[in-house]
């Protein structure tokens, strides 16, 4: 392995394991503040005890979220600095612009709420938790139109004196269309996650503490749930969208998500296709007929390239070289997709259906199925991601710029090997560290709420919330 | 004036407002074992920063958006040439967010003294490692025609640079004190009021020698200005500890930091990134920069936001302002 690979390894782990906690962090901060908007609109306790408990769970997962973030920032710079020399005129303005906009939002506000339970007014204390939800969908938005540009480059155009990519059109850039269907996706994905945890929580305290806060938790499994279900129909609409966008703008990644060797028309979906080892051609498959037509066009006889095909025309169009992604790759992680989505929102049916008309819940492969249940939405957001950028390859910048000509030439394999190795290290302790703890409070349950006696004495009160 | 020279300054203003912020909870941060004496203290120590240190952290990451934007050459130079120190800035800046956070999840007193060394190494590295970086960026370093940083790792630690390390740990531990002397109360108000007398006078020391030799290296008139009063504001700063004005104390070392950089920016410009090997080599605020579109839309949306976040930000401070004790810290 060269200092490529390396940098592209320790993108993929340092990416993959920052977006477990991101899409927790959105999904969890509106769900959060949802419960508190319960809490202060009836005055009912049971909604102020759900706030503080899965508050606490959030607050967990978004340090790892902050931490893990900066890395993201600064290794566009460390490992890909032809990369960021090539787009920054363009790339570097919705970065900074998340900075400036978003981030700031998220941390004060955050800061404000967990500290400010009893410095601020209810209802401000209330709109602190609205605004840090509401930074960090702005947090997606900025990132999104970014990733979007190296899919979908618009609003630029080449300046071959300074060898870089220049805007010319930023409102093309922030409304490309690869962005505008891309938030909607991801943002559903992040509710299903996080409705996932929530719902997963509860039924694991209706089965194995029966009993015990029982009206809470039921409230927390039908809000989870529902999430979890609406996600799941919000991520379908919107990835059939997303589809149809990504036939049209990146035709490659869409047959290698298909393993389509030749165009078809009509063409039909794959559920299992075997290839040859160098993924030139199929051995055997099963598919549905018409069906891929429809999810790529629209129509039921629309035509479908294939990747021999598409590799032909871009040797035309790019001149000679290599234009396939890894096809098992991005054919299984669009798959896998799909299905743990699928899996995660039959689980959430079955809790609810487990709790109709007042029933307890007491399967026990129910439990074992919960448990399961937050680890889907995460694989499936995972997946999503490595075939969204594994199916771009051998490109970093669609049709602009090659992966390999992006990354940093001064820097030494030795220097990347070192971080690489850093990372994965801190991060799978971090990983130790974290779960441990989400796990320690998911069975301490819901906390009590009982305000202590007030002292007269202001100035002795103990603060309500402390590190 | 040219976007050019509005995006320096305004990256100067990112930097300045980071290390003014951050510079006190790093300080914080390094103390935390020194003025800390139990745990109880330790925790008085962690909340007067608590609800603030992760906005304050914001700059720096608003600060590396800004450069990739208005500067990517710069971005991509200073970024992958300085690869082992930022690699080392990083791993500390998680630990140490991790620390503040984690730390009291566990009634466990070998769990906290864990998170209390993250918290402690993790402000101590980025305290030295962020002046040896812009003692390194202020000297110059070898860049080759394509603007690549050639230098190796043992380059970046040279006297100087090292100096310029010392220098921001003693500032920001000085900082770090006497925000403390401000916002606590009792026994560990007047511990930090005596270390910031004592550290002070280091931290003056190395300040004055560390921007005699920068101007040495290079040099504006209005740097030298800057330089002066950076000296003076720290000197006032440290008189006003000495007769416990805490307010005032903690506004001369802000104002000696913020001035501080603002001499190093001063000197620098109008290169961002001088390069030792030859002239025509050196990353200035013209061969560097975006083009003037996305400047100019990066300009908007500065003016319009940047004042806002300052209000919000302002305000935390405002909400937090009561000092902290031992009797404060819930059980």
């Amino acid at each position: 392995m060269d200092a490529l690979d390396i940098a592209r390894w320790q993108f993929g782990i340092t990416t993959v394991y920052h977006f477990l906690f991101v899409p927790l962090t959105i999904g969890m901060a509106f769900i959060v503040a949802a419960l508190q908007t319960a809490w202060v609109r009836t005055g009912n306790e049971k909604w102020l005890r759900l706030t503080k408990f899965y508050g606490k769970l959030f607050l967990i997962n978004f340090a790892m979220g902050v931490v893990t973030g900066i890395v993201q920032e600064f290794q566009f710079g460390m490992n890909w600095s032809t990369y960021s020399r090539f787009v920054g005129d363009i790339f570097g303005a919705p970065l900074a612009i998340e900075a400036l906009l978003a981030f700031f939002l998220e941390s004060t506000f955050l800061g404000l709420w967990i500290f400010g339970w009893d410095r601020l007014p209810k209802r401000i204390h209330l709109a602190c938790i609205w605004a840090a939800a509401i930074g960090t969908l702005l947090s997606a938005y900025f990132i999104l139109a970014a990733n979007s540009f190296m899919q979908h480059p618009v609003g630029f155009t080449y300046n071959a004196e300074r060898g870089r990519a220049e805007l010319t059109d930023f409102g093309a850039v922030l409304t490309n269309k690869v962005a505008l269907v891309t938030f909607p996706h991801t943002i559903a994905g992040a509710f299903m996650t996080a409705g996932a945890l929530v719902c997963a929580v509860a039924v694991w305290h209706l089965i194995r503490r029966p009993g015990v806060d029982t009206a809470p938790f039921r409230s927390a499994l039908k809000i989870g749930a529902w999430t979890t279900l609406a996600g799941l129909a919000a991520v379908t609409i919107s990835g059939d969208i997303q589809g149809k966008i990504m036939t049209d703008v990146q035709p490659m990644k869409m047959a290698a998500a298909e393993a389509l060797y030749d165009t078809e028309q009509p063409a039909s979906f794959s559920i299992l296709t075997i290839g040859t080892l160098d993924g030139s051609e199929e051995v055997w498959a099963i598919k549905i007929p018409n069906l891929l037509s429809w999810l790529a066009t629209g129509t039921w006889d629309g035509e479908v390239q294939g990747i021999n095909d598409l590799q032909k025309e871009y040797e035309i169009t790019y001149g000679p070289g290599d234009y396939k992604p890894n096809i098992p790759v991005a054919y299984w992680t669009f798959r896998l997709m799909i299905g743990f989505g699928i899996v995660a929102g039959l689980i959430a049916l079955w809790a609810l259906w487990a709790i109709r008309r007042g029933r307890a819940p007491t399967s026990k492969l129910l439990l074992w199925s919960a448990i399961a249940l937050p680890l889907l939405p995460l694989a499936a957001n995972s997946a999503g991601w490595i075939f969204t950028e594994m199916g771009r390859q051998p490109w970093i910048v669609f049709s602009q710029l090659f992966t390999a000509a992006g990354v940093s030439p001064g820097t030494s394999t030795a220097e990347v090997v070192t971080s690489l190795t850093v990372f994965t290290l801190l991060y799978g302790g971090l990983a130790v560290v974290e779960v441990g703890l989400l796990l320690h409070f998911i069975r301490k349950g819901l906390p009590d709420v009982s305000a202590p006696p007030v002292d007269e004495e202001g100035e002795d009160r103990p603060l309500a919330f402390a590190y | 004036m040219e976007l050019t020279t509005v995006w320096f300054v305004l990256i100067a203003i990112l930097f300045i407002g980071y290390f003014v912020l951050e510079g006190f909870d790093f300080g914080v941060g390094v103390l935390l074992g020194t003025l800390g004496r139990d745990d109880r203290e330790r925790r008085v120590l962690i909340n007067t920063i608590g609800p603030v240190w992760d906005g304050n952290e914001v700059w720096v990451i608003t600060a590396g958006g800004a450069m990739f934007a208005a500067f990517p050459e710069w971005y991509a130079t200073l970024f992958s040439g300085f690869y082992l120190p930022l690699l080392l800035i990083l791993v500390a800046l998680i630990l140490r967010g991790v620390a503040f956070e984690y730390r009291g999840k566990r009634d466990d007193e070998r769990w906290k003294r864990r998170w209390d060394w993250c918290i402690f190494g993790g402000s101590l590295l980025p305290a030295i490692l962020w002046g040896v970086a812009f003692a390194n960026i202020v000297r110059g370093v070898p860049l080759d025609a394509d603007h690549e940083y050639v230098g190796g790792f043992f380059n970046l630690l040279n006297p100087y640079a090292l100096l310029g390390g010392v220098t921001t740990l003693a500032l920001f531990v000085t900082h770090g004190a006497i925000f403390l002397a401000l916002k606590t109360r009792g026994e560990v108000r007047d511990r930090a009021n005596i270390l910031a007398g004592r550290v002070g006078l280091v931290a003056a020391a190395a300040a004055v020698a560390f921007l005699v030799w920068s101007l040495l290296i290079r040099s504006s008139p209005a740097a030298v200005v800057l330089a002066v009063l950076a000296a003076l504001a720290l000197v006032g700063g440290l008189l006003a500890n000495r007769v416990r004005r805490e307010g005032w104390a903690f506004i001369g070392t802000a104002a000696a930091i913020a001035l501080a950089v603002a001499c190093l920016f001063a000197a620098l410009y109008p290169n961002v990134m001088p390069s030792t090997v030859a002239d025509a080599n050196s990353l200035t605020v013209h061969n560097a920069s975006s083009t003037p579109y996305t400047l100019k839309i990066m300009t908007w949306v500065a003016v319009v936001f940047t004042p806002i976040v300052l209000i919000y930000q302002g305000w935390t401070y405002w909400v937090f302002r009561k000092r902290l004790g031992t009797s404060d810290i819930p059980a």
